[in-house]
């Protein structure tokens, strides 16, 4: 479904923040990026749309090469990768059915968009979203009166809406709290179950990943050290990917069911 | 080195010998500059006049107490004018500041090294010419009246308003634009959804702060010509009918006070 081949980034300052990173996605497998802070997660996940231009490599979405694509041709490819934020990214002055249509952006003309006159299929679906996370009598409410699981709420609708075959989520919980983060990974894996959806999710919370996915990658200086399954996470492999500390305690938690969460 | 060892104590002073020597001497310079400029000016000035100065004032005062109320009437057009001149440069102002903003804020613009310094050098010329300037020039192209008013005023407020407006648009979050552009939105698009609604408190706020000033520029533009209640104030002057200039600045300073009252209630209204 996703192939990257060698991709490869280098900043203008010099930095590499990705090494020749090869990676494998098929059809409606959920998986997990973890890694220290300026690992090249948020890089990976820019260079696969392009909102970061990858400086060399190839990513394929499906039979089509992003890298080299036109830019109409990269808007027309854009539609199939949703993408949800940190800090939600949502347009802080519209509504949030506003919100939830600009996810439309890439299917209907500029006039019609800046006349806000959406076809009523794209209202109905759009509807339907929200009713699905719970928001449905939110879609008035302007987006900067919500809290912060309810904007990442109308987030995961925006990238649901473009009718996605994979979705591309930029640590979706680092500014929530605890239990509203495992809500939100509990809603977009449940999603993604439910649409057959690809997903690649940027997370720093170990403990979270491994309760929620099915592969976890490793990524370290920008290059992937570890991809297996989320049971393979064992200290040395932690101790590899972030460096020496005592993992025992983040481990533990996958076990542990109950809503207060131990982490690192 | 403030510190010094002295004897096997340790002293410590603000500032070395030489330093505070040092200091002394520039302050010395600088009186010594501010003496001699008050000689040179005080011998340059008639003073007769300045000691004159209360009387007349009080002089002009009796002549101009009480205003002469019947010449309001004549105000109502002038006044009229001023604040249409005001509102329409605002509004050509406005109508041209926003694509050159777009085209300066380096977020934006489609070309860092062609482009942008384009549009910067439009809005520092019009800001570095006063509107009374603009205003005389354009009488000589256009004629006088209120249209040369209009262009003057929207001329001067380009520079402003453009200026503002992209410091408003390189300040915006780049996150939204980011999301709106990650699904597939055009160019034009990502303007509409991700920048327009960041920068519209800022596009209002600027607009009638804008408006507010180009009132109070408006009302001396008719000295030179350019149509307005400043038309009336410089006739008035040049009569010396002193009772009915008292009243033209008091027409304006409830003109004024009735403009800032508008545009504090808008900018409530919109923050």
């Amino acid at each position: 479904m996703l192939r990257l081949e060698k991709l490869e980034k280098t900043y203008k300052t010099g930095d590499q923040a990705l090494k020749s990173v090869q990676l494998l996605v098929p059809e409606g497998q959920v998986l997990a990026l973890i890694g220290p802070s300026g690992a090249g997660k948020s890089t990976l996940i820019r260079c696969i749309n392009r909102l970061v231009e990858p400086t060399s490599g190839k990513v394929y979405l499906g039979e089509v090469e992003l890298t080299s694509l036109s830019s109409n041709n990269l808007r027309r490819e854009r539609r199939r990768m949703g993408m949800i934020f940190q800090e939600y990214a949502l347009v802080e002055r519209l509504s949030v059915m506003e919100n939830v249509l600009s996810g439309r952006l890439g299917y209907v003309g500029f006039w019609r968009s800046f006349l806000r006159r959406f076809p009523q299929s794209d209202v109905d679906e759009a509807f339907r979203l929200l009713e699905r996370v719970g928001l449905a009598h939110m879609a008035d409410k302007r987006a900067d009166e919500l809290s912060g699981g309810q904007r990442q709420r109308v987030g995961i609708c925006r990238a649901l809406i473009q009718n996605p075959a994979l979705l591309l989520v930029d640590e979706p919980t680092a500014s929530l709290d605890p239990k509203t983060s495992r809500q939100i990974m509990r809603l977009i894996c449940e999603l993604c179950k439910e649409r057959g959806l690809a997903a690649i999710i940027n997370i720093h919370d170990v403990a979270l990943a491994q309760m929620f996915v099915q592969r976890v990658i490793g990524l370290r200086f920008g290059a992937i050290e570890f991809d297996g399954p989320p049971e393979g996470l064992t200290p040395e492999v932690l101790t590899t990917i972030y460096g020496e500390e005592d993992w025992e305690a983040t481990i533990e938690s996958v076990d542990d069911d109950s809503d207060i969460m131990v982490t690192k | 080195m403030p510190v010094q060892d002295l004897q096997g104590k340790q002293v410590w002073q603000r500032n070395t010998g030489r330093e505070s020597i040092s200091h002394w001497i520039i302050w010395l310079i600088g009186v010594a500059i501010f003496a001699y400029c008050w000689q040179k000016i005080s011998n340059s000035t008639t003073w007769f006049f300045v000691w004159d100065a209360p009387r007349i004032a009080d002089d002009i005062w009796t002549r101009a107490t009480p205003p002469r109320w019947e010449y309001i009437a004549q105000l109502g057009e002038p006044i009229w004018d001023t604040l249409n001149i005001a509102t329409l440069g605002t509004i050509f102002s406005l109508i041209l500041a926003v694509p050159i903003a777009f085209l300066a804020a380096h977020n934006t613009t489609p070309s860092k090294f062609f482009v942008r310094p384009i549009a910067l050098l439009i809005i520092v010329s019009s800001r570095s010419i006063n509107s009374l300037i603009w205003a005389l020039l354009l009488i000589a192209i256009i004629g006088p009246g209120v249209f040369a008013g209009v262009i003057a005023i929207a001329i001067r407020s380009i520079g402003f308003c453009a200026k503002l407006l992209y410091e408003a648009i390189e300040e915006i979050d780049q996150t939204q634009v980011e999301a709106i552009t990650a699904t597939g939105a055009s160019r034009w698009q990502v303007m509409a959804y991700g920048i327009v609604p960041q920068i519209l408190p800022a596009f209002a706020g600027i607009a009638v702060f804008r408006w507010d000033i180009n009132i109070r520029e408006s009302t001396v533009l008719g000295l030179v010509g350019a149509g307005g209640i400043g038309l009336q104030l410089s006739s008035s002057l040049n009569v010396l009918a002193w009772p009915q200039v008292s009243l033209i600045l008091l027409v304006i300073l409830i003109a004024v006070i009735i403009s800032e009252w508008v545009s504090a209630k808008v900018r409530g209204a919109i923050i």
